[in-house]
């Protein structure tokens, strides 16, 4: 088959199917455990088929664009790491549900715990297995989110908790880090792919943007493979059920920062930058988790420290970025996976066992359990690099690349030094592993009989402790085609020499090796003093440390919003305009220089003394707004100017509009007015009247600046179509009326239906609204009994067929002369309106029988309709038609069907301000306890 | 008259922003309406300001720039329709409230 659909097949099934034992969990343990082998035995077996391919030398990739705009595409790539990690996630994870199905109770739902494990191993495959960095990032976190579920799986322990958080925290954190170090790094590479990143070193090593691209990445690394001082997490993640410790923690999660290292070291290493960092984090990582390691009495706390400690020889190996420092990078990563993992389990075994970890209390299991002692005694023999075992191998290539390294000069012997020291103290730790839990004497108080496991619990711990001794004594005939195959690809050069053998001769590799073997004795031989001297030293708490910080900043965040977002609408008002004066006066001062030209129109007098009736107008309702009968008027004032300027302007549309719109304003204002508390409100703080005088008056200038500057600005309208075509295309000489009927109808459909909205919200708050009338004014004056003044009512009446001739000649001629179907609707309305204030409710209401929900539908109809009824003649939606028509008596006429569209328009509105002003006289009707008409 | 109108533009944001900040919801209201003549102003001046030339064809006329206008007029409307929901609003979270502050407290 295609080998880029094998390929593509690998996450595929994974994501595919790692909800599979979850379903089939109420089929009982054995069917979720089934599911789980089956969907990670099929991603192994699809690996296996690729593996001679890799294995040969070639590099497989398999490309399917997602947003190749963006440069993110989902492009696999499988290469001798890529199936290295692969073999060991799918092959250790088969192990590992082996053993969690004898390990996790039977009152555990196992379905849930294997498909969040396969959804685990489903992101881990994408990250090894990925060729584009976004879509790298995007499985890495995919593995944060998955284990933070993972190490929180017994979610009612507060110890999970704390752990899952922190662990998410930090690697999640990390994950950030690694995010904006991949766009730097996309941005200098000039691509997202692999292929063309590892391509172009030289290009990124010289680029300005190296230094802190390169931390970013490292941090996100770091952050992962659990690299001082970003350690604290992993002891804390060990909460997690021993299983995922066994998985996440030793083989596959942990190794996805030491495989990035391994991945982009090609591409972004052989810098002085990298040595430094990477080797410095790798070498002090090492000897300080080794050294704490010793001290753990929980047998998970000291492989917890011990892992960090192998995962910073890992980095340290990479840091110091020889060719054959590279191969003991990649060799040690598969050793220590077999090791770890076994030991992980076999700590699990005891624990399951004993019911607890302690090594103080666990001891002398040797003689309880026989079988199981003699395979973590030999895995940890690997982890003290015991020769014939793997662990040896890859430490005495570390030991051997640590002597005499280029970059260290005069300081040649230090290098060593620590090595030796490291290498003592994994011996130390090691030993206390091993004599502590299975010699000592005997156990203290254990809750359980502890004895030997199930038969097939042990079966992954054989499995791999006969791994270490495979690999141990006859490396090159087991590992080395695959080390070959890995190493090959993290170097993206030729292999160097090397020989993987147990006897090189007497060096000085093997020197430094039995020094540390004997130092570890000697160092395990002390560990009375050793631990009474740890126990006066100042106790370190970091998951303290972390949970204060972690508070802190929880608190600052919920002040801040609480600062933000306290509910005050006036704050949010106050917020939104100082954010938009910032804003602007940003774009104002970072906009293109204008070539300003005042082409003034000619004022005149008449101008001035509109401009000073506006000033009068607002300046005076905004002092006096406590009077608020006077500011309505005074606001009325303003309105009334702005209409004289439209019609100065040669809006006279304009000017029509903003009429009728005036009236209904201020009659709306009082129907309001009338109901709302008499009471002076208080007076503002000054601090407050300070900061909002000073909002004011930057937003005021401000706008008057722009429009200074817009006004004085040359500049070309848009607008010749609309003037062209209105007469042969639209059918009518007003072209605003044309704009808003035909050019641009779709707009207005939208507008009008915002109006039927307004009018169906109005309805609904109004809707069994009761208000009581106040009885007497601001004054204190009683209002009058005489709500409908005789003359008012009188002279109103025939006034309403006037008026409403009126507004049907406004909306006739309105496509040729100022009109149209806004402006009469507007007059209708307030023609209507004047009856309901002249005549009161009970007399308007039942000779108005107004079906306001029937109308509204009808004038959205009659517009959409219109529109649709293009689609009949194969036009597009709101084509318009218009022909010219002889009709008896009146003579020719012309009709576009845009007037059936500007007849939608006036029902419309007519319908939202009558029933905005019904709604209210209704209110008024109850408030005075009158009959309301239905 | 650019200068008239922009300080007209100017003094009508202020008042309308100093009474938009108001705690009751009267002089909100009012507020309100000021900006919206300040806003209607500001997007009908961006056609540019021209005397006597309402864009109306005749033979042999020039004309100002139409778009705006048509914008504006629907502005007008729909701000009438916004200051007309405010209205009932404030009319409703006085009745819920029993008090006219824009919080729908009765602190001041």
């Amino acid at each position: 088959m295609n080998s880029s659909l094998l390929l593509a097949a690998i996450p595929a099934t994974a994501f595919g199917a790692f909800l599979l034992p979850l379903l089939l969990q109420r089929f009982g343990r054995g069917a979720a455990a089934l599911a789980a082998t089956a969907v990670i035995g099929s991603c192994l077996m699809l690996v296996t088929q690729l593996a001679p391919a890799v294995l040969a030398g070639n590099t497989l990739l398999a490309h399917l664009p997602w947003l190749p705009a963006y440069g993110l595409n989902l492009s696999l790539r499988m290469d001798g790491l890529g199936l290295l990690f692969a073999l060991l996630i799918c092959g250790i994870g088969l192990l590992v549900v082996l053993y969690a199905f004898y390990y996790l109770s039977d009152s555990d739902r196992l379905g849930r715990f294997y498909s969040i494990l396969l959804l685990f191993m489903a992101a881990m495959l994408g990250v090894v297995l990925s060729e584009n960095l976004l879509l790298l990032l995007v499985f890495w976190e995919i593995t944060s989110l998955s284990s933070f579920l993972l190490v929180a799986y017994n979610s009612d322990k507060y110890e999970s908790r704390i752990g899952a958080r922190m662990a998410l925290a930090v690697t999640g954190g990390g994950g950030l880090a690694l995010l904006a170090g991949i766009l730097l790094l996309g941005h200098i590479a000039g691509s997202y792919e692999l292929s063309l990143i590892l391509a172009a070193g030289a290009q990124i090593r010289a680029h300005t943007l190296y230094a802190p691209m390169l931390i970013l990445v490292l941090l996100g690394a770091f952050t992962k493979s659990a690299q001082f001082p970003f350690h604290f997490w992993l002891p804390n993640a060990m909460s997690a059920p021993t299983p995922v410790s066994a998985y996440l923690h030793s083989a596959t999660m942990v190794k996805a920062g030491v495989f990035l290292l391994a991945r982009l070291h090609p591409a972004l290493g052989s810098t002085d930058l990298w040595f430094w960092l990477v080797s410095g984090t790798g070498a002090l990582t090492l000897v300080y988790s080794a050294s704490i390691a010793l001290f753990r009495h929980d047998v998970k706390g000291l492989l917890a420290y011990s892992t960090i400690s192998h995962l910073g020889l890992i980095t340290l190996l990479f840091g110091l970025d020889t060719r054959l420092s590279i191969v003991a990078g990649v060799f040690h990563i598969i050793n220590h996976a077999i090791f770890k993992a076994s030991l992980f389990m076999a700590a699990g075994v005891i624990d399951h066992e004993c019911g607890t970890r302690d090594m103080r209390r666990v001891n002398g299991m040797f003689r309880r359990m026989p079988i199981t002692a003699s395979l973590a005694i030999i895995a940890a023999g690997s982890m003290a690099g015991v020769p014939l075992l793997n662990g040896f191998l890859s430490k005495e290539m570390f030991f051997g690349e640590t002597v005499g390294h280029p970059q260290f000069e005069s300081l040649s012997w230090l290098l060593p030094v620590v090595a030796t020291i490291a290498g003592m103290l994994a011996v130390a730790y090691s030993l206390r592993f091993v004599h502590d839990v299975f010699f000592n004497g005997e156990p203290i108080d254990l809750p359980r009989q502890p004895h030997e496991p199930p038969r097939w619990m042990r079966a992954p711990i054989e499995l791999l402790v006969l791994l270490c001794l495979l690999v141990g004594v006859l490396p090159e005939w087991t590992v080395a085609p695959l080390l070959d195959a890995a190493a090959a690809a993290a170097l993206q050069a030729p292999l160097p020499a090397f020989e993987l053998a147990l006897w090189h001769g007497f060096n000085k590799p093997l020197a430094m090796s039995l020094l540390a073997l004997a130092g570890g004795v000697l160092i395990y031989a002390l560990r009375g003093p050793l631990f009474a001297w740890q126990e006066q030293l100042p106790r370190m708490h970091p998951r303290t440390a972390f949970e204060r910080a972690y508070r802190l900043l929880a608190a600052s965040a919920r002040t801040a919003v609480a600062t933000v977002d306290n509910g005050s609408l006036q704050r949010y008002c106050a917020l939104l305009f100082a954010f938009v004066l910032v804003l602007a006066t940003w774009a104002f001062f970072s906009g293109p220089e204008a070539t300003i030209r005042l082409a003034a129109q000619p004022a005149g007098e008449a101008a001035y003394i509109a401009l000073f009736a506006l000033l009068l107008g607002s300046i005076g309702a905004t002092l006096l707004y406590r009077q608020r009968l006077l500011a309505v008027i005074l606001v009325g004032v303003v309105g009334l100017v702005v209409a004289l300027i439209f019609v100065r302007l040669s809006a006279p549309d304009l000017a029509l509009t903003q009429l009728a719109v005036e009236t209904g304003t201020i009659v709306l204002m009082l129907l309001v007015l009338y109901y709302l508390p008499t009471g002076k409100a208080p007076r503002s703080s000054a601090s407050r009247l300070v900061r909002d005088l000073l909002l004011a008056i930057f937003a005021g200038g401000g706008l008057m600046l722009v429009s200074l500057r817009m006004l004085a600005t040359p500049f070309e309208t848009i607008s010749g179509f609309y003037l062209q075509e209105s007469v042969p295309g639209g059918g009518g000489t007003n072209v605003v009326n044309v704009i808003l009927v035909d050019f641009r109808g779709f707009d207005t459909l939208g507008e009008i239906t915002v109006l039927a909205i307004v009018a169906l919200a109005s309805h609904a708050l109004l809707d069994r609204l009761t208000m009581t009338a106040p009885r007497l004014d601001a004054d204190g004056r009683p209002w009058s009994e005489e709500a409908h003044p005789l003359f008012l009512s009188m002279l109103m009446r025939p006034l309403l067929p006037l008026t409403l001739t009126v507004s049907v000649y406004i909306f006739l001629r309105g496509h040729n002369v100022p009109g149209g179907g806004f402006v009469a609707g507007l007059i209708t309305s307030v023609a209507l309106m004047v009856q309901y204030l002249a005549n009161g409710n009970a007399f308007a209401q039942p000779r108005l029988p107004l079906n306001a929900a029937g109308l509204l539908s009808l004038g959205l109809l009659l517009v959409s309709g219109v529109g649709m009824a293009s689609w009949l003649f194969g036009r597009p939606f709101l084509t318009s038609a218009h022909g010219h028509f002889q009709l008896p008596l009146i003579g020719e006429i012309e009709l576009a069907s845009a007037m059936i569209f500007d007849l939608g328009v006036y029902l419309v509105v007519v319908t939202v301000v009558v029933t905005v002003l019904s709604g209210l006289g209704q209110l008024s009707a109850r408030a005075h306890n009158q009959p309301v008409a239905n | 008259m650019e200068v008239l109108l922009s300080i007209a533009i100017g003094v009508l944001t202020s008042c309308g922003v100093f009474l938009v900040l108001r705690s009751r919801t009267f002089p909100v209201l009012l507020g309100l309406t000021l900006l919206s003549y300040a806003v209607n102003l500001f997007l009908f001046a961006s056609g540019r300001l021209r005397l006597d030339a309402p864009p109306l064809i005749r033979a042999g006329a020039s004309y100002t720039d139409p778009l705006p206008q048509a914008l504006v007029l629907t502005a007008i409307v729909i701000g009438f329709g916004m200051t007309a929901y405010l209205a009932i609003l404030a009319l409703r979270a006085l009745s819920e409230s029993g008090a006219d502050h824009v919080d729908a407290t009765k602190e001041p």
